[in-house]
């Protein structure tokens, strides 16, 4: 049993701690004061140093994490909430998690701001970006490295405000405007489900902090599946579900496509949308103790990545296609949740950072190149104006395909393999969507990078590299994308090689204490292991062929918009018409009863009451005023009589 | 020789609570019907008056100076009031060459 985490004396650590998440905050506060007043490039270099600072800030802190024997410290400021029982303080959590996160969001999110300093330099609102995307990095860190629940929550509502800003960020367009509700309302309906799981799990444990809660929920005497575990669980991933965009809250994230392209790369594709992924593996104690909830987690995780992957398969705008390949990424992450291979997850959701990350950075290098043109029927043949564009994105292509050595490679196959140990039905589903991916992202690289340029002569003429700060990040993106998977080698390579895994491993300790036979590790024989890599690195490949072929050998390109297309084809391009379904079962009725609403409660009832209370006054009044005739003897008369009668009435019933 | 109040209540309580009575209602009944505006005006002093003798009774019988002490404010406030409401009556005749009432309906809407 491992003894709850103490806080750390040492003030220095404390202060840089702090240091990481306001650093940004600091930035976001004068970028976003001195929006136009700041000249661009202190703007870019404010917003970038920042976030370097909290980078290198963080790599300190890991080291010295490491060096001092990987225990895990709690860091406390105040006491932020203490009503009766209720003590929350505001405090950060350091452990192997925590860090893992903080070092994936300070780095890619760095690299994503210098990217942005050379991507949105044409933009009027340079400033405003900043400073949103500077409080998006506050947020998130504040989401990872707080220690308790309530402070998590405080940062998941902090990067969907974030979110919501930057999707609407080129706010004269209504339809982006309308996406970024969409992409508010979705997270919205998610995070009614977190709150409440926040508030049961303080009646059952009494206590937000995730050390006592997790302490506690190891002792947690109800037994594995027992109702409220159940419900917290379920309603926590809810939550995950709304910020993770999974079946059937997962129609905002491609529709998040309409904020700047960096954005897409930091905030829906590497950061924020794993912190359903963060949030559920953060609470592994009460997962392993409700395996209902992880059985349903599995079936939405490979639900949703079967259904974006075939949604992928016929996009024509290459961030959607991005898009629904995120979609389906964080299926399979939320799948290997489901089978309890918390640290294959974890470990995707590190490669996919890097490699989904690259590829928006580069589809975002290729709109830029073409004058904001992002449909691919009018690409090809860019491998030659954007060569760097070019490597940089088939590597991304390579790593998220699954073909080794790439780092989605690793990671895929290690959580396919725990799935193939659970069910042999999900594993199928898994390698039919990794199937899927392989061939729609390389039909975005055909279509985009091969044959001949279908664009106008204006955009060829334009077409050009990038600047160095938006290949930088390109670069070192596809560095990490090649070389992230050898963190997490698998043990038919050399046991104990797997350096993800045994980081990780304290952050399981209690959940290995509430539910030991759950946390059991992998028994697979190396000649399945080798079959399973040897299934799926074969369908990638296959996928890919077909790609080639017809892509680039029958040079076929997607037919225009408005021309026939077979009924499947149709039901996919049109993205199921889960929007549409949507529209009708849910926006139209509620559009439909506020019109009611409006017509009959508020026109007719409360207007009406309203209303009537003047019209019944000036009515009144219009006829009293008869009674004023000036005539003094009538007025007497009247005094006379009404004091008679108070007389009579006191005499009756005083 | 007798105070007053035994002189006072030589006479039983019954008749001076009929007599203000009686003058009460005469004043009533003239404030309603007169329609020249001093003459009302001499009615409401009557009934004023049938008040404050009916309070003096009271007073006497009962032994108690608090009624008494209302009816000298009842004297002050009336005094008060002729003074008002003549002056009112006499602006009024100036401007109308008339005491009537029933001519005085300038205050309706």
């Amino acid at each position: 049993m491992q003894e709850i985490v103490m806080p750390i004396n040492n003030q220095g650590m404390a202060l840089l701690c702090l240091l990481i998440p306001l650093l940004p905050l600091a930035g976001f506060i004068i970028n976003g004061l001195g929006n136009r007043a700041i000249a661009k490039g202190l703007v870019s270099f404010i917003g970038c140093s920042t976030v370097l600072a909290s980078f290198l800030i963080t790599v300190y802190l890991f080291l010295d994490f490491t060096a001092n024997g990987s225990r895990a410290y709690t860091v406390d400021f105040y006491d932020w909430i203490s009503v009766g029982d209720m003590q929350i303080g505001f405090s950060f959590l350091i452990d192997q998690l925590t860090l893992l996160m903080m070092l994936m969001v300070t780095g890619i999110g760095f690299f994503i701001h210098l990217y942005s300093a050379g991507y949105m330099s044409h933009d009027e609102n340079f400033g405003k970006f900043f400073a949103f995307i500077n409080l998006f990095m506050f947020s998130m860190l504040l989401l990872v490295m707080g220690s308790n629940y309530v402070m998590m929550f405080v940062g998941w509502e902090g990067v969907g405000l974030c979110s919501y800003l930057l999707i609407g960020f080129w706010n004269r367009n209504t339809n982006y405007n309308n996406a970024a509700k969409k992409a508010f309302v979705m997270n919205r309906i998610g995070d009614l489900g977190f709150l409440l799981g926040i508030f049961l799990i303080f009646i059952t444990f009494g206590s937000v902090s995730y050390p006592q809660v997790f302490a506690e929920a190891a002792q947690y005497t109800g037994g594995v599946d027992s109702g409220v575990l159940i419900a917290i669980t379920l309603l926590l991933f809810v939550g995950a579900m709304g910020k993770s965009a999974q079946i059937p809250l997962f129609t905002w994230l491609p529709d998040a496509m309409a904020g700047p392209t960096p954005v897409s790369a930091l905030i829906h594709a590497a950061t924020m949308v794993t912190a359903g992924i963060y949030m559920v593996l953060r609470s592994n104690v009460l997962y392993v103790l409700a395996p209902t909830t992880l059985e349903i987690i599995a079936i939405v995780g490979v639900a949703t990545a079967v259904l974006a992957a075939t949604i992928g398969l016929a996009q024509n705008d290459i961030k959607k296609v991005l898009a629904y390949s995120t979609v389906s990424q964080l299926g399979y992450m939320f799948l290997a949740l489901g089978v309890m291979a918390f640290s294959s997850s974890i470990f995707h959701v590190l490669t996919h950072a890097f490699f989904k990350a690259l590829l928006f950075l580069g589809a975002g290098s290729v709109i830029h190149a073409m004058s904001n043109e992002q449909d691919i029927r009018f690409m090809g043949g860019l491998r030659k104006y954007l060569p760097i564009t070019f490597v940089t994105f088939l590597i991304g292509t390579l790593a998220i395909a699954g073909i080794p050595p790439f780092a989605g490679f690793f990671s895929k196959d290690e959580l396919l393999a725990h799935v193939w140990e659970h069910s042999k039905v999900l594993w199928g589903l898994g390698v039919l969507a990794s199937f899927m991916t392989s061939f729609y992202m390389f039909r975005l690289v055909f279509l985009t990078f091969f044959g001949t340029f279908r664009g106008t002569e204006a955009q060829r003429s334009h077409l050009h590299e990038s600047p160095f700060s938006m290949t930088l990040p390109l670069i070192v993106l596809a560095v990490l994308s090649t070389v992230g998977g050898f963190l997490g080698i698998p043990p038919i390579f050399g046991e104990n090689m797997h350096i993800l895994q045994g980081y990780l491993a304290p952050i399981y300790n209690f959940a290995r204490v509430a539910n030991p036979r759950a946390m059991e590790p992998m028994h697979l024989d190396h000649a399945t292991e080798w079959m399973l890599m040897g299934i799926s690195v074969a369908v990638a490949i296959v996928a890919a062929i077909i790609a080639y072929v017809m892509y680039v050998s029958k040079r076929t390109v997607p037919v225009p918009e408005g021309s026939r297309l077979s009924p499947l084809h149709n039901l996919i391009y049109n993205k199921y018409y889960i929007d549409e379904l949507y529209d009708t079962i849910v926006v139209r009725p509620i559009m439909w009863m506020s019109a009611i609403f409006h017509r009959v409660l508020d026109n007719m009832i409360v207007d009406g009451v309203v209303n009537g209370f003047g019209k019944l006054t000036t009515y009144s009044s219009r006829t009293l005023r008869f009674a004023q005739s000036g005539a003094i003897g009538f007025y007497l008369m009247v005094m006379v009589f009404s004091i008679v009668l108070i007389l009579f009435l006191n005499f009756f019933i005083g | 020789m007798n105070n007053i109040p035994e002189v006072i209540r030589t006479i039983p309580l019954d008749y001076y609570l009929f007599f203000s009575a009686a003058l009460f209602v005469i004043g009533v009944i003239g404030v309603l019907t007169r329609r020249n505006a001093i003459v009302i005006f001499m009615c409401v002093e009557l009934m004023l008056n049938a008040v404050n003798l009916l309070l003096t009774a009271l007073s006497a019988y009962r032994a108690d100076a608090n009624a008494q002490v209302f009816v000298f404010f009842i004297m002050a406030v009336a005094a008060a009031e002729v003074c008002v409401g003549l002056s009112i009556i006499v602006m009024t005749y100036r401007n109308i060459r008339s005491t009537d009432v029933q001519l005085l309906n300038y205050l309706k809407w």
